[in-house]
């Protein structure tokens, strides 16, 4: 029988080892392994068009115009529907987007290397708040942004990690987590940090100051900025996991506003889902539990890595996700130590006297004590466009570990 | 008329002790007229149907299931209660116990609480083993509440056990007192002896018996050191005393205790006689009370046999008070079988009747028990006690006392045989019989030591110096041919007890004394009462938020289970 214990400690191994530098800015088509013309990419498990959430619909219709193939909305729904425009989860190019995370050939998007082992991960640039494509969001003030980022921003930082040199995205999640961030949810610090490393790089590499201002203000006015570089070192990191023959460690939690998807290390090539939970959570006034879309978006990697919802205990700032008190945002990361295989070498919380988070989820440890993962998740309007309404908590359907173990045990024949 | 409602909950767990709380909590409610809430299991289902609380609506309730009914007056009361159990039972658990985080596996209790070295197991019996094995996996000394434990997996665990020096208290080991602390249900008694007396150690199946005895030394003045339960089956045959060799071996070893209590339930003879002869080698007295099981003797080297639990802890208590208790000289250890070739037929029984207690195997054609029988007279089968003047023998023949001839034979068939290591002779005088036995027994037992000279030959003399055949001339013919003679029955069993009384090898290596030395910090698991009683006590404890594996789910629990054999 297959040495399960062995195969998660080489597993969790290279996950902890994975070392994700961000090296650059770049074409999704001329970087993203497999991304083609007739291509779009969305977060979460595959799904079709029929079964899509309306966050996810917006920001598909958003891109097709943005990359010029639609005009309108009904056209580029007729796109879609005559098979002229594929859909595949970023998860399975080596890419993770938040929320509808939805990636089109043209976007420019963040390369993050993982020095250790070779492999490279992919994430677009953060828009900030408000209506925006990733809830689903397609006006004309959105596609202008996006325009925007595409020929300002995006080359400003690619400018700006050439001239500075990669960055090393750990040691950043590292001290962010000691500033109070837990890397999903709150990434005020991280986002800080990110804006101090890059301000000077950026400021010496772009000629037209108005441009320059512009730019240092997008990226230090959005706490979320720094999310999705984090989001993919964190997919470089998992991805590093994945594919170790026997092991039990889950390498993928996403969701795509319908299903909640999650992939395990020994199983390749299978997804394992179910409808997706509302998140419960706080709301923006006017906004309550009922406007909420199912879970979306594949920001639940940073969990998959150890950090986010694992992490609440060194995120005093948001323990009102978790019932208010500090104490209750200790217990929810000792609860995640319950179900996963080790503690982080590079991300520990001063609040448990340095203790390294939880990381490396076990489908074994799940089904067993029936917890699920904690996942820290920001809350779509279920209706395309109007954006995020609160943020909150979530957990996947315990049954899709139930699918998993046993998926598990026919392979190994256990 | 009153409303009866019904809630199935599934897969939920829950102690008793919490259920009946909430039953009684339930009951306090306006309008409820009755309550049950209990797990789904057939008798439970069956004592609900007795109190008219059976409906239905609980018919697929499984065993795993938690079933909530309340009967009350009409139908507002009966919803309002149904509604208020999740309170009843959060209000039941922030009250329960100052306890910041509770862990749900035995993994991270164990994380949280380093110090801890026990863990009591308190789930029902389908789940204990389990449970039991995963504490053993973490190093932990085991405390198994739990009953309706199969044989085989008591005997993995206990074999697991003790491969790694761990202890497996059980299953249905309600009690154990440990440094002075109370585990499950244990009774308060003195732990420090007075001065000038010893502390007590009691070792039992654990239960009652262990309470009669540590009671009643208490109230005789007296004091329990430790008190350690095996569980009622271990000295069953199939678990051969796993705990209760540990045990006895751990309070050997302790500095405290004085004076050691053995008690159990029927023995298995095989089993028995292995426990005294390992009882036999400890440097303590030993107060045995095995029910069922005869006593040799009332004191036999450092075991004092008793007859009841209240005299088990007054022999005890009187031994600690005696200063500088200890056993007597012993004779040296002998290997090999003993063969006892009897003229008369009564020593040949009462020999069986001590010796059974402490040689194993033992054979005779005067056998008491039926796994005693000698299949074939002619050869002698382990240790074996044979009664020449049986039938089988004197067909066409004197008996033994007049005619030597058999038994010179026997004797060196006998001596002949590598496994033998003592032979014991009777050799009864008077009016009668033989004239001279020493005349002709004495150069026969000559002849075989100078063959073998390891080879051990005991006499019984039997007479008076009024008989016939003068009973010093014929003790000196014995003493002179190399034989050790006795002249009282009780006096040569007892000393070949000793010398033959084979030990129980070891099998893993001893539990570390500092478990006893050092007060006890545990994992609890399952019913709850028993943290708080160890926390009352001063013992840091932890509470374990159990759930059946996988929910209860069998098919999922059975791949969890496989995963882990490695």
């Amino acid at each position: 029988m297959i040495d399960i214990d062995a195969a998660n400690a080489e597993a969790l191994k290279r996950l902890m080892d994975a070392r994700p530098m961000l090296t650059g800015v770049a074409r999704a088509v001329d970087v993203i392994p497999g991304m083609t013309q007739d291509l779009l990419l969305h977060a979460g498990p595959p799904i079709t068009w029929a079964r899509a959430s309306g966050p996810l619909r917006g920001a598909v219709i958003g891109a097709l115009i943005f990359e010029g193939k639609a005009q309108t909305e009904a056209e580029a729904v007729a796109l879609v529907e005559k098979g002229s425009i594929r859909l595949e989860p970023c998860h399975e190019h080596a890419a993770v987007g938040p929320m509808a995370g939805v990636i089109s050939p043209s976007m420019l998007v963040y390369v993050v290397e993982n020095v250790t082992h070779g492999n490279k991960a992919f994430s677009n640039l953060n828009e900030g708040y408000g209506k925006v494509l990733r809830y689903g969001a397609f006006s004309d003030d959105v596609l202008k942004r996006l325009r925007w980022m595409n020929r300002e921003l995006g080359p400003a930082l690619s400018a700006a990690l050439i001239r500075g040199g990669p960055l090393d995205l750990r040691a950043l999640m590292a001290e962010a987590l000691h500033m109070g961030d837990e890397g999903h949810n709150r990434n005020k610090a991280g986002s800080l940090l990110f804006l101090k490393a890059l301000a000077p790089h950026i400021a010496a590499s772009t000629a037209d100051p108005m441009l320059e201002v512009e730019i240092l203000k997008f990226i230090g006015d959005n706490a979320l900025s720094v999310l999705n570089p984090v989001m993919a070192a964190c997919k470089a990191m998992t991805d590093a996991a994945h594919g170790v023959a026997g092991s039990t460690l889950v390498t993928t939690m996403a969701r795509n506003g319908t299903d909640f998807g999650i992939r395990v290390s020994g199983l390749p090539g299978q997804w394992f889902m179910a409808p997706a939970q509302v998140p419960v959570g706080l709301f923006f006034s006017g906004f309550s539990q009922a406007d909420a879309n199912p879970d979306i978006g594949d920001s639940a990697i940073t969990e998959t890595a150890g950090i986010g919802g694992f992490a609440m205990a060194t995120a005093p700032a948001i323990v009102t996700f978790v019932g208010g008190t500090p104490k209750d945002a200790l217990n929810a990361t000792l609860e995640m130590y319950e179900i996963t295989l080790g503690e982080s070498k590079a991300f520990t919380m001063p609040a448990l006297d340095f203790r390294g988070t939880p990381t490396g989820v076990d489908i074994r440890k799940v089904v067993e004590l029936g917890i699920a993962p904690r996942i820290n998740t920001g809350i779509a309007h279920k209706n395309a466009g109007v954006g995020q309404v609160g943020a909150g908590l979530v957990r996947p359907p315990l049954e899709i570990f139930e699918q998993a173990l046993v998926a598990f045990a026919e392979k190994y024949e256990i | 008329m009153t409303i009866v409602l019904t809630e199935i909950r599934k897969g939920a767990y829950y102690d008793s002790v919490v259920l009946m709380q909430l039953q009684r909590a339930l009951l306090g409610l306006p309008g409820v007229v009755d309550a049950g809430v209990v797990m789904a299991t057939p008798a439970n289902k069956a004592l609900l149907a007795q109190s008219a609380l059976l409906t239905e609506s609980a018919g697929p309730a499984l065993p795993d299931d938690l079933l909530i009914v309340v009967s009350a007056a009409d139908q507002a009361s009966a919803m309002s209660a149904l509604a208020q159990v999740d309170a009843l039972l959060t209000r039941r658990r922030s009250n329960a116990m100052d306890q910041d985080f509770r862990p749900r596996s035995l993994e991270s209790a164990a994380a949280q609480l380093p110090a801890a070295r026990w863990t009591l197991v308190s789930v029902p019996g389908r789940f204990a083993a389990g449970v039991a094995r995963q504490a053993l996996d973490l190093g932990q000394h085991v405390f198994l509440y739990s009953d309706n434990v199969s044989l085989a997996d008591e005997v993995a665990l206990k074999q697991t056990a003790r491969e790694r020096g761990l202890l497996v208290m059980g299953p249905d080991c309600g009690t154990a007192i440990v440094h002075g602390v109370g585990l499950g249900f244990a009774n308060r008694v003195r732990r420090e002896a007075a001065a000038g007396q010893g502390a007590i150690g009691i070792v039992a199946a654990s239960g009652t018996g262990l309470q009669a005895v540590a009671s009643r030394i208490h109230s005789l003045g007296g004091a329990v050191s430790h008190a350690l339960g095996t569980g009622g089956r271990d000295l069953k045959a199939e678990v051969g005393a796993g705990t209760a060799g540990q045990a006895l071996d751990l309070l050997a070893r302790d500095p405290e205790t004085r004076v050691i209590v053995l008690v159990s339930k029927p023995p298995a003879p095989v089993v028995a006689t292995r426990l005294l002869a390992q009882a036999l080698t400890c440097d303590k007295p030993v107060v045995v009370n095995f029910i069922g099981h005869p006593p040799p003797a009332r004191v036999l080297g450092n075991l004092h046999f008793v007859a009841t639990l209240d005299e088990a802890a007054e022999v005890a208590q009187r031994l600690a008070t005696l200063p500088g208790t200890e056993a007597g000289d012993r004779p040296p250890r002998r290997a090999g079988f003993l063969r006892g070739l009897f003229s008369g037929g009564t020593l040949a029984y009462e020999s069986v009747l001590v010796l059974q207690a402490l040689l194993y195997p033992l054979h005779s054609n005067s056998a008491i028990t039926a796994e005693q029988h000698l299949v074939d007279p002619l050869k002698s089968q382990g240790h074996t006690i044979l009664d020449l003047g049986g039938d089988e023998f004197t067909v066409g023949r004197l008996h033994p006392m007049m005619d030597n001839d058999l038994r010179l034979r026997r004797l060196k068939q006998e001596a002949a045989d590598p496994e033998t290591g003592l032979i014991l002779l009777d050799v009864v005088l008077g009016e009668g019989a033989h004239a001279d036995p020493a005349g002709e027994l004495a150069p026969a037992i000559a002849e075989v030591r100078r063959a073998r000279p390891e080879l051990e030959v005991w006499v019984v003399l039997v007479g008076t110096d009024l008989d016939p055949q003068g009973l010093a001339q014929q003790r000196a013919q014995f003493d002179q041919a190399g034989a050790v003679v006795f002249e009282r029955l009780t006096e040569a069993l007892h000393a070949i007890a000793l010398a033959l009384a084979v030990s129980p090898p070891d099998s893993g290596p001893p539990v570390a004394l500092e478990v006893l030395q050092t007060p006890p910090a545990a994992l609890n698991v399952g019913v709850e009462a028993f943290c708080e009683s160890l926390r009352a006590q001063g013992a840091a404890a932890i509470q374990v938020d159990w759930r059946p594996p996988a929910a209860g789910n069998e098919k999922l629990a059975g791949i969890l289970a496989r995963m882990k054999k490695k």
